[in-house]
């Protein structure tokens, strides 16, 4: 049931994407999906194209894969093909009953569907060849600047990562209380959405004190083992920038150049 | 030198009814003094509530005597500026594997203490690594806490805690919610902890046949220590403990009953072997 | 009237990488008024067998019929399959919701439909049946013990009148004696109520007292299915799926090895200690 969800996407292999520090595939992700927004015309397109295909191939991760993650945007997707097909002001192509179809909205819903397939595979990228945990050290290391303005960038990724820790097992208890109440006899699924709210209580607190109480032996077994918040804390794993990770960033320069000069010229 | 201490610890809380008025003290540890000698292998035994957890949480500075001192290596526990090395010194395992794993992977959680402790990089690679191998955990040492067992879980709790080099380790009730493979896990790993790496071992329980290996053994009932003794000494006391609603091995039980019906057989048997000799066998 | 598996087979996740048979295979006949225990250590597939039972997993091969009918049958009530057939899941006061002890009992029986003043009388019944005071019926669940939570918990099942009652590790976490008094307070209920009752534990130990049979599983399949004597005997197997006879069924090996004539059928310490008495000639 439940449990089969399955967060932070990682797939494991060995593949130099896999490799790169979490801050390079952070800030190449966000270049990336800049650069999308940016670019102008079939040219940049093909070229933002070549682009995720390069990283894909490099990343060994089955195009299958990223696939998936396309699924969940598939309405979304269909969303706003229609919108931009049908609300574009326009050179008219078709027109029926009350629709028309334009010549501007056939090129914007174009440019839409690829914006967004390529926004969500580039992202998926990110996420399939990086741990979540990796993800947050990323995180914690490229916002770390912010502490000067007293943003607790620490605290923020501690929560972080013990929220994924968390989550698998909250939802294999949300499925054994859902099933132990279901055999005393509770309905969740007939009735209207009064009844369906109401017969959630019997899950929704046996939840919550559970998830309390796992808070709180967590709070207790951390402070146990001397935690005492991020200063003077040493990194078992630091993030440290090999020459692989500077190719990358040069490469990704190189990219956001190419974008820009695709955008001046055709 | 007595690795850890108490005198005359008292431990009361309030409890409070919905709007928040006082319905009573309890008292959940009523004036305990003992004392532990580093190297040990200690048992603590008792029925649930009978304080045996609350007094295994002073150990480790979660908790704070009401009256009376706990020491720990020397160090008064209530002293603030000591609250750091107490809990390096004492290390604590709980009994839910769920809720002390902090890493997603086995490996980054061991690393946790000593990241605490402001260990430099190389040296907590090394902790983990020698860590995990005394657990017999160091294969697993790639894999994500979820997939482990409840014993392989309670086996990372523990290296979790010897990587922060503690002088004594307090498990408190690490078995209860395991299945009989993963008590045995458990078990073995910290007496592995106690002959190989010296480090003093206090064991909750309320199971009876994992205090066989202990030097020492307390029970405790409504706060207070209720006996005190070798395991052989305790069990050879089988109405007592039943009235403190612990059991004893079925060989112990079955030698006193043989006992009761007239045969010549010493008190405290604790294993077959024991029997058979004691029966002439 | 009995419940009867035929051929069940459960596979988790099939069609990916990650399938796993939970049970292959299993053929059981579950007669009216047994008291069982099912044994096996995590993994096993003991857990995934007693939510079949109820309806709550479905095969994915096999049947399963209640009282003659195929429980996964189109248009059969599962509902009242559930009433008939009550699982208590481990650690079930963790499923305790309501404000005060007795409304959380009536959760079940209220959810069969029946009207309020049966449901308070089976609540009623129910708590007394499990030895929980009066005095607690109107304090919030979340303040009684770890042993009369549980009390209460099963409670919950109980006020639904199953015929059949499955307890899944019913004494986990608990003391021994809390442990000693929830088992004799099951044996009793069934002694009174002549209800069909498995406990899933894995301890042999546990429950070698209690049952008239023991089921063994190992690695998704039925390993042994015998009275309890006939299945400690074979101690040997037993071991090497790592679980273990009773130690007092060591014990008696041990004693007939040295020559002391003696029945390695005993499953209890006084039964021992009389027959260690007879052979000794006293």
């Amino acid at each position: 049931m439940l449990r089969d969800i399955t967060l932070g996407q990682y797939y494991q292999t060995d593949s130099v994407i896999h490799r790169l520090d979490p801050r390079v595939k952070l800030v190449t992700t966000i270049v990336f999906i800049v650069s999308l927004f940016v670019v102008e015309g079939a040219a940049g397109y093909v070229l933002a194209g070549l682009f995720l295909l390069l990283v894909i191939r490099l990343s060994k991760v089955p195009v299958r894969f990223m696939m998936r993650g396309m699924k969940s945007i598939a309405f979304l997707l269909v969303i706003a093909v229609i919108f931009n097909l049908f609300l574009t002001q326009g050179e008219v192509v078709v027109s029926f009953w009350k629709l028309t179809i334009t010549k501007e909205g056939i090129y914007y819903a174009g440019c839409m569907a690829v914006r967004l397939v390529f926004l969500i595979m580039g992202s998926s990228v990110m996420t399939l060849t990086t741990t979540p945990n990796n993800l947050t050290d990323g995180l914690e290391k490229l916002l770390g600047p912010l502490k000067v303005i007293r943003v607790p960038v620490h605290e923020i990724a501690m929560m972080m990562s013990i929220a994924l820790r968390f989550i698998p097992i909250l939802l294999e208890e949300t499925d054994k209380i859902m099933k132990a109440q279901i055999a005393r006899g509770a309905d969740f699924e007939s009735g209207n959405l009064i009844k369906r709210v109401k017969s959630m209580v019997p899950l929704l607190v046996p939840l919550f004190i559970s998830a309390f109480r796992r808070a709180n032996d967590l709070a207790t077994a951390m402070e146990a083992r001397c935690y005492r918040g991020g200063d003077h804390r040493t990194k078992m794993k630091p993030l440290v920038y090999h020459r692989r990770d500077l190719m990358a960033y040069g490469t990704v320069c190189a990219y956001l150049a190419l974008c820009i000069v695709a955008g001046r010229i055709i | 030198m007595s690795i850890v201490e108490t005198k005359d610890l008292v431990f009361e809380y309030i409890r409070r009814d919905e709007e928040g008025n006082v319905e009573g003290i309890t008292r959940a540890v009523d004036n305990v003094s003992l004392s532990i000698r580093q190297g040990d292998f200690i048992a603590v035994l008792g029925h649930n509530g009978s304080g045996k957890s609350t007094l295994a949480k002073h150990i480790n500075a979660i908790l704070y005597p009401t009256e009376g001192t706990v020491w720990v290596n020397g160090m008064d526990t209530s002293d603030d500026e000591k609250l750091w090395d107490v809990r390096q010194s004492a290390g604590m395992v709980f009994q839910n594997p769920d809720n002390q794993i902090i890493g997603q992977v086995v490996e980054e959680d061991v690393g946790f203490g000593p990241e605490n402790l402001g260990v430099p990089t190389k040296e907590i690679w090394e902790r983990v690594e020698e860590s995990l191998r005394a657990v017999g955990m160091y294969e697993f040492r790639k894999h994500s806490p979820n997939k482990l067992s409840g014993g392989q879980k309670q086996r990372v709790s523990i290296a979790g805690v010897i990587a922060m080099h503690p002088k004594c380790i307090v498990l408190d009730e690490p078995t209860a919610m395991l299945d009989p493979k993963g008590r045995k896990e458990v078990i073995r790993a910290a007496r592995a902890l106690n002959d190989v790496e010296e480090i003093t071992v206090i064991l909750i329980t309320h199971y009876m046949e994992e205090i066989i290996y202990a030097n020492r053994v307390f029970v405790m009932d409504k706060g207070r220590v209720a006996m005190e003794g070798t395991p052989r000494e305790i069990f050879s006391q089988v109405e007592r403990l039943k009235e403190l609603r612990l059991d004893v091995p079925q060989v112990t039980l079955l030698a006193h009953e043989l006992k009761k019906s007239g045969l010549q057989i010493p008190d405290g048997i604790l294993t077959t072997q024991e029997l058979l000799q004691a029966l002439g066998l | 009237m009995a419940i009867i598996l035929d051929h069940v087979n459960h596979i988790y996740e099939p069609g990916t990488p990650m399938a796993f048979s939970a049970l292959t295979d299993v053929n059981l006949v579950i007669p009216d008024g047994q008291f069982i225990g099912l044994i096996g250590h995590t993994g096993s597939g003991k857990s995934t067998l007693v939510q079949h039972l109820n309806g709550l997993l479905k095969p994915t091969s096999g049947s399963i019929y209640y009282n003659g009918a195929d429980i996964n049958a189109d248009g059969f009530n599962k509902k009242e399959l559930r009433s008939k057939v009550g699982l208590v899941f481990q650690y079930p006061e963790h499923q305790l919701f309501e404000i005060d002890v007795f409304t959380d009992v009536c959760f079940g029986p209220k959810n069969l439909g029946l009207d309020r003043k049966e449901v308070e009388l089976r609540a009623y019944a129910a708590l007394k049946q499990v030895g929980l005071e009066d005095e607690y019926f109107y304090q919030s669940p979340f303040d009684l013990s770890g042993g009369q939570k549980r009390r209460a918990a099963i409670a919950g099942v109980l006020a639904m009148k199953p015929e059949v009652l499955i307890l899944d590790e019913p004494t986990a976490g608990l003391d021994p004696k809390g442990r000693d008094e929830i088992l004799d307070q099951i044996a009793a209920l069934r002694q009174e109520t002549g209800m069909t009752v498995i406990l899933v534990s894995h301890s042999m130990e546990d429950v070698a007292r209690y049952v008239d049979r023991i089921i063994v599983m190992n690695k998704s399949r039925v390993m042994m299915d015998d009275e309890p004597g006939a299945v400690f005997k074979r101690y040997g197997e037993l071991e090497e799926v790592g679980l273990a006879a009773p130690q007092i069924t060591y014990i008696m090996q041990a004693l007939k090895e040295k020559g002391l004539s003696v029945d390695t059928d005993i499953i209890n310490v006084e039964e021992a200690s009389q027959a260690i008495l007879r052979a000794l000639g006293r």
